[in-house]
């Protein structure tokens, strides 16, 4: 299964490290990255795959979401099909 | 690779403007419960609802961490139980309520719709019962629901069962009315009931019906409403198809949700309902949505029209983003659960009159609505009756749902909570209906040609 990683929050060092990091924890292949600035605001997008993960999805957000909250970023980590669902018919 | 833009308008639809899936629903038949010992039959029911709806709740919170959508309700809609309940026909049918309850709550189901009798051309035998033991089952239970459906498109209007629930009604508030009458919120009346509603509290498992099904309510007026906001000048063909391509976006991912709890089920998908739900939640207005397009407040003239736009545009725009719609799909204009319906009530930009009309437009009808404390049965009799007359001419489903608030006057507020929001008590016209409802007999069905 793939997800797709957002980062959405203020521009500073090291958040792709960040989240590289906690991804390459769970054994989660990152297979494309993009990144944007939004005037400061700083918009990062990962298509990841989690199909080899060694933890359950749950745990996985949860550390995500808790390294969104200590560096003011929100992060988010959903299953790639509600995008394609949504805007791809 | 994904467009970065629908990315983040997918979180921001959800993050800020209250996406979600309303509701994942389990239809469960409970034709095969039927038995003439009541305490046997009850069993039945109990096990089978624990047997099929076990990993309800489970897999709902699954798909929700999942996918990231918030899926805000799992519910069950069970065979109307009148029927079941004429297996054994001397007996109270309550306990059906009451193993109904038990077994909601034992598989964590905040509400159980299908305590309800399909009663649109005669009583059959268990419905007269049913209907009867409403209002203690609705005050003894904490999570079942109850319809009844009075007419339809196809037999009339049965003013007998129009004339009993006048009183039911009543007798549901002054059961509960230390709980601010919400025994009355949990009971729908309905002109052509469908059979696959997943919304609370008409929801049950029509007869046509497969033994299991999921259904799934999408909503999302708060992502309607931005949209809008983002298009101030265009013209209204173009506002009709702003919300066409919103709807589409919103039933596509109640389409995906559907399938997803489908297959992990093991239970076939049946429709995906696409309505506009709103919650009390500031941004989660239909209301909100109708002043977008450019009224003052909800309730001035011109709100039917507006009203007409948007159910009809959301049922454009969502068809084609699903395999299979039904239910009541269209927009709700409930009073308590929509801080826009509120505060235009409060105001007294809404009455109950203008309301009236615009049920002949909305996907549903009289919904959440507050009347003072003393309003007699036949007055409510009558408002189920005009409510119904205007389901049955027009093919389409009228629901009604009044709270008598015992004890209190126009003016004052019925203070739900949660999902269920405040209701502004409404004034009801007091002139006496009286001597019409109670001749009692039948509306002939209307003709279906000469449409004028």
């Amino acid at each position: 299964m793939r997800a797709v990683i957002t980062v959405i929050g203020k521009d500073m060092v090291g958040i792709l490290a960040g989240v590289s990091n906690i991804c390459v924890k769970y054994n989660v292949n990152i297979m494309e990255v993009s990144q944007s600035i939004m005037q400061d605001l700083f918009a990062m997008i990962m298509l990841a795959d989690i199909s080899d993960s060694n933890a359950p999805f749950a745990q996985l957000k949860e550390e995500l979401t808790e390294y969104g909250k200590q560096n003011a970023l929100s992060v988010h980590i959903m299953h790639e099909d509600i995008f394609n669902s949504m805007h791809r018919v | 690779m994904l467009n970065t833009n629908d990315i983040l308008e997918t979180i921001h639809m959800i993050q800020d403007e209250n996406l979600d899936i309303r509701t994942i629903t389990m239809g469960i038949s409970l034709l095969d419960c039927a038995d003439s010992d009541i305490d046997r039959m009850c069993g039945k029911i109990y096990d089978k609802i624990c047997r099929y709806a076990g990993n309800l709740v489970k897999t709902g919170e699954d798909i929700e961490a999942e996918y990231g959508i918030p899926i805000i309700n799992k519910r069950i809609s069970v065979t109307p139980a009148a029927m079941v309940a004429a297996a054994c026909p001397d007996k109270n049918p309550v306990k059906i309520a009451h193993a109904l309850d038990r077994a909601a709550k034992q598989v964590g189901v905040n509400f159980l719709g299908g305590y309800s009798a399909l009663v649109h051309k005669g009583f059959g035998p268990g419905d007269y019962a049913l209907i009867e033991s409403i209002p203690q089952a609705l005050a003894e239970t904490e999570r079942v629901c109850s319809s009844v459906n009075i007419g339809s498109t196809k037999a009339g209007i049965n003013m007998d069962a129009v004339a009993k629930m006048g009183h039911i009604v009543r007798q549901c508030a002054e059961l509960t009315a230390d709980n601010n009458c919400f025994g009355a919120a949990k009971l729908v009346i309905f002109c052509n009931a469908p059979e696959d509603n997943p919304f609370m509290a008409g929801a049950f498992h029509g007869v046509g019906e497969p033994d299991c099904v999921v259904n799934v309510g999408v909503s999302g007026p708060g992502v309607v409403r931005a949209a809008l906001a983002k298009a101030p000048d265009a013209n209204l063909t173009e506002v009709a198809d702003i919300v066409k391509r919103t709807a589409f976006k919103i039933t596509r991912m109640g389409q995906l949700v559907a399938q997803e709890a489908s297959r992990r089920l093991c239970v076939p998908f049946g429709i995906v309902d696409l309505s506009l739900a709103p919650t009390p939640a500031v941004g989660d207005s239909v209301a909100h949505i109708l002043e977008e397009m450019g009224l003052e407040s909800c309730g001035a003239h011109g709100t039917t029209a507006c009203l007409a736009l948007l159910n009809d545009a959301v049922k454009k725009g969502g068809v084609m983003a699903s395999s299979h719609v039904g239910g009541l799909s269209g927009a709700f204009i409930p009073v308590s659960e929509d801080a826009g319906m509120i505060d235009a009530a409060r105001c007294g930009a809404l009455s109950l009159t203008k309301l009236e009309a615009m049920t002949a437009v909305c996907s549903v009808g009289l919904d959440m609505i507050a009347i003072p404390g003393d309003t007699p049965a036949e007055i409510i009799s009558a408002i189920l009756a005009d409510e119904a007359a205007i389901g049955m001419v027009n093919s389409k489903t009228t629901a009604i749902r009044l709270i008598p608030a015992i004890g209190k006057k126009p003016g004052e507020d019925m203070e739900f909570g949660g999902l269920f929001g405040s209701a502004p008590i409404m004034d009801v016209n007091t002139y006496s209906p009286l001597k019409f409802i109670s001749r009692g007999g039948r509306i002939p069905a209307p003709l279906q040609s000469l449409k004028n």
